[in-house]
């Protein structure tokens, strides 16, 4: 199989294999105009299988969501076909409208339109609470 | 603008000087009794809880300041399906400080980051209820000097008891408090509080199921009512409620200073027989949590 290298743009690699699909819903990137290629399973030397998204524009991905959803990854972002920068997202400190609290009780399951937002207590753990209710949400989808 | 949502929003330092004003209050009580003129105290009280809403506005008044508010959702704007949000930008608008209660855990963290004056946690649901723990600070530092070494029993329901995981909070940051955990296996404390407070901290605690046997060893004895509401069948109620009542007879091991406390109300976990022993104390720490509020409120305002 054969992907076009791109010149300008974010490679996203070392996605957990099966993830790239969750990646994609996550981040938006139904809504661009540019290509996107999803590569699954694509042979990786740590863990065997990965999957790679490769964009070929420079836009603004989350880092935030992308660090939450499968903190493994490596960002590459290439311009005029060189990796000028190359990053791991860390886990973020807050998830603002990316998950959503469970808490039958918390004030976020009765007002709808009340932004989900979490912060980080647990590093190690990947521990999230609700700034509302505190209940907690492993980052574990 | 600064609020108060959790008992642990407050430092140290600032549970002291609470603590030194709500004192300096109870000897000088004129001395105060114009601090907050012109001011207005909002009670949002999004479900009923007449004795904290009344210990709010009792506060207020004798700070000289003026109470406005409603009480339960059904003849509020709640009912009509306005936002906590939008309820607090308008009360912002009349008031220069809220309390609010509200049945939805995080509703007053809510309002506060709408809010454009102070908002004061008055209970949310099972959640937060920080100026309970005040009075329940207040007392204990009346009545034993200081926070330092003391064994602090906790009896009852301490799985789902609010008010006895912020005490372990707020306690758990002076030295030499140790905890004896006093429940039915059912309502034990939870992990994430032994975990990242208990453990965490490396204070020394233990766990019983027998109320006579810690007896003895006692500087505070808070208890807790094992509600109906928390237990799946009628049974594990009716088998559990009576084994953490209070009674004369099972003083007789206690210490003579002991200081018995309950956030009220109470229904049958404490006798009333007991109320006549000089170690209750459970009807000094509902005055208490009025001084604390009217402390809390001159922080809130920033009035000297
Ligand atoms: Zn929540």
């Amino acid at each position: 199989m054969v992907i076009d290298s791109i010149s300008n743009g974010i490679v996203i690699d070392h996605i957990t294999s099966g993830k790239s699909m969750v990646l994609y819903r996550y981040l938006n990137l139904e809504k661009l105009t540019c290509s996107v290629a999803i590569i699954k399973n694509a042979p990786s030397s740590k863990n065997g299988k990965k999957d790679i998204i490769k964009i070929d524009e420079l836009i603004d991905i989350n880092v935030d969501m992308l660090g939450y959803l499968d903190p493994g990854v490596s960002v590459n972002i290439i311009k005029d076909g060189v990796i000028v920068n190359k990053f791991q997202p860390e886990l973020p400190e807050r998830l603002i409208g990316v998950i959503k609290c469970k808490n039958p009780r918390c004030i976020s399951q009765e007002e709808q339109e009340l932004t989900h937002i979490f912060k980080l207590t647990d590093r190690e753990k990947r521990i999230y609470r609700c700034i509302y209710c505190e209940a907690g949400s492993s980052a574990v989808n | 603008m600064r609020s108060i949502i959790d008992i642990l929003d407050l430092s140290v330092e600032e549970i002291d000087s609470l603590i030194n004003t709500a004192c300096d209050i109870i000897e000088n009580p004129d001395k105060y009794c114009d601090k907050c003129k012109r001011k207005k105290l909002a009670t949002l009280f999004f479900e009923p809880s007449t004795r904290t809403r009344l210990s709010f506005e009792a506060a207020m008044y004798e700070l000289g300041g003026n109470v406005i508010g409603f009480s339960a959702a059904n003849n509020s704007s709640a009912a009509k399906g306005e936002s906590v949000s939008d309820t607090v930008k308008t009360v912002s608008c009349y008031a220069d400080i809220i309390a609010m209660r509200h049945p939805k855990e995080g509703a007053p963290m809510v309002a506060s980051m709408a809010a454009s004056v102070p908002v004061i946690n008055a209970g949310d649901g099972g959640h937060n209820h920080p100026t309970q723990t005040l009075a329940d600070l207040l007392t204990i530092y009346r009545e034993k000097g200081s926070f330092n070494n003391l064994t602090v029993g906790l009896c009852g329901d301490l799985k789902f008891g609010r008010t006895v995981h912020s005490l372990i909070n707020a306690l758990s940051r002076y030295s030499g408090i140790n905890f004896i955990l006093i429940s039915p296996d059912e309502l034990k404390l939870p992990d994430y509080v032994t975990n990242n407070v208990l453990k965490k901290y490396n204070i020394p605690y233990e766990e019983t199921t027998d109320l006579l046997e810690a007896m003895p060893k006692l500087d505070i004895l808070y208890m807790t009512r094992v509600q109906r509401e928390r237990f799946f069948n009628e049974q594990d109620y009716i088998r559990l409620k009576d084994s953490y009542i209070l009674t004369p007879d099972k003083l007789d091991t206690a210490k003579q200073d002991l200081c018995i406390m309950h956030p009220l109300p109470r229904v049958n976990e404490i006798s009333v027989a007991v109320d006549n022993d000089k170690r209750a104390c459970y009807f000094k720490q509902v005055k208490n949590g009025k001084y604390m509020r009217m402390a809390l409120i001159l922080m809130l305002l920033g009035v000297e």
